[in-house]
């Protein structure tokens, strides 16, 4: 608990915590290992698009979403310091959680969404009466 | 925080620790755990904003479209000033741990500056876009825009408060272990928004302008 300087009365809780506080603050050299990656992982996407490097925009689309994860498990690790030892276990098992929630909600209402744009396009109830009708 | 002293010096002397219950008694790890978790349902108030967007980000009404209004050099000075102050408040939490007040106060400012300077940036790019006549009420892209950009920023907003308010605070009580739990957070906070904002530039930014 060398973080604490004034800490007089907390003695209790030293040994107790002292493996938290290890893993809690990251070093110098995560930081900047951190800081270094996500500024490539940045630099890459905004070449990728001001640069019109690929053609086709659905391939840029999956590139740039890879790199933005890439670049999301970075700073998680080297900023926010995750492990799976952090708190017990207990803050990986709320991001993994988290994680399954957002991905759920994010897919399905793209999904919902898309298939109910494309079904209720003008002209797509005539479309089916036709193929329906003998 | 106050010793209690005991009234009769003849009385056999409690036990050393007793007198930690007086002390306000913080369970280690609560915080940090509770905290990580606002942060894990401010992630699902972020989700939903991007579903908006996902579904209404390519319903323009006739109005613009992404790649008429956005300025990428701008998204990307933002971005910039984003991740410099995510590594200066890291540097913060570095002085933080050696105990030196000073350079924490120091690291701490040069980040409230940094996001100071996106915000204003930000600013600058709402108030263009609602004097061209592309405010939140011209399309359903530019409401969802709005909203989670808007959003994004208001938390950025909040964390400088925050920040001024902790620097204050370390200033008049020095680093005591309730400033250092509360710089902690704040800094949980501040690494979040920025994984948010890698979300939004590539999500919103990026992609919105691909043809």
């Amino acid at each position: 608990m060398n973080a604490h300087p004034h800490d007089t009365a907390g003695h209790g809780h030293h040994d107790h915590d002292h493996g938290h506080d290890a893993h809690a603050h990251g070093s110098l050299r995560s930081y900047a290992t951190g800081f270094a990656l996500a500024v490539i992982l940045t630099v890459i996407p905004f070449w990728l698009v001001m640069g019109k490097v690929f053609d086709k925009s659905s391939t840029a689309g999956f590139v740039l979403l890879g790199l933005a994860v890439v670049q999301i498990v970075v700073h998680m690790v080297y900023f926010l310091h995750m492990n799976t030892k952090s708190e017990g276990g207990w803050s990986m098992l709320a991001l993994l959680f988290t994680s399954m929630v957002v991905l759920i909600m994010l897919s399905g209402s793209i999904w919902v969404m898309y298939h109910l744009n494309h079904n209720m396009m003008p002209g797509m109830m005539s479309e089916t009466m036709h193929r329906d009708m003998p | 925080m106050s010793e209690i002293t005991l009234p009769a010096a003849g009385l056999a002397p409690a036990d050393p620790s007793a007198r930690f219950y007086v002390h306000e008694h913080h369970p280690e790890h609560g915080t940090m755990l509770g905290f990580w978790l606002y942060l894990m349902s401010d992630c699902l108030i972020f989700a939903s904003l991007f579903a908006a967007y996902a579904v209404l980000g390519r319903n323009y009404a006739g109005g613009p479209s992404g790649a008429e209004l956005f300025d990428l050099p701008l998204v990307a000075v933002n971005t910039s000033l984003l991740l410099l102050s995510s590594i200066t408040y890291g540097f913060a939490m570095l002085e933080m741990q050696k105990g030196k007040m000073r350079a924490t106060l120091v690291w701490l400012a040069v980040t409230g500056l940094l996001g100071a300077g996106f915000i204003g940036l930000e600013l600058q790019e709402f108030v263009h876009l609602i004097h061209d006549g592309a405010g939140p009420q011209r399309s359903a892209f530019l409401t969802s825009f709005f909203a989670l950009v808007g959003t994004h920023g208001l938390h950025v907003s909040f964390g400088i408060v925050w920040l001024l308010t902790l620097m204050a605070q370390v200033r008049k009580h020095g680093l005591t272990p309730e400033n250092a739990r509360r710089l902690m957070c704040l800094s949980m906070f501040w690494h979040f928004l920025d994984v948010v904002w890698i979300g939004v530039f590539t999500f919103v930014y990026l992609m919105g302008v691909l043809p």
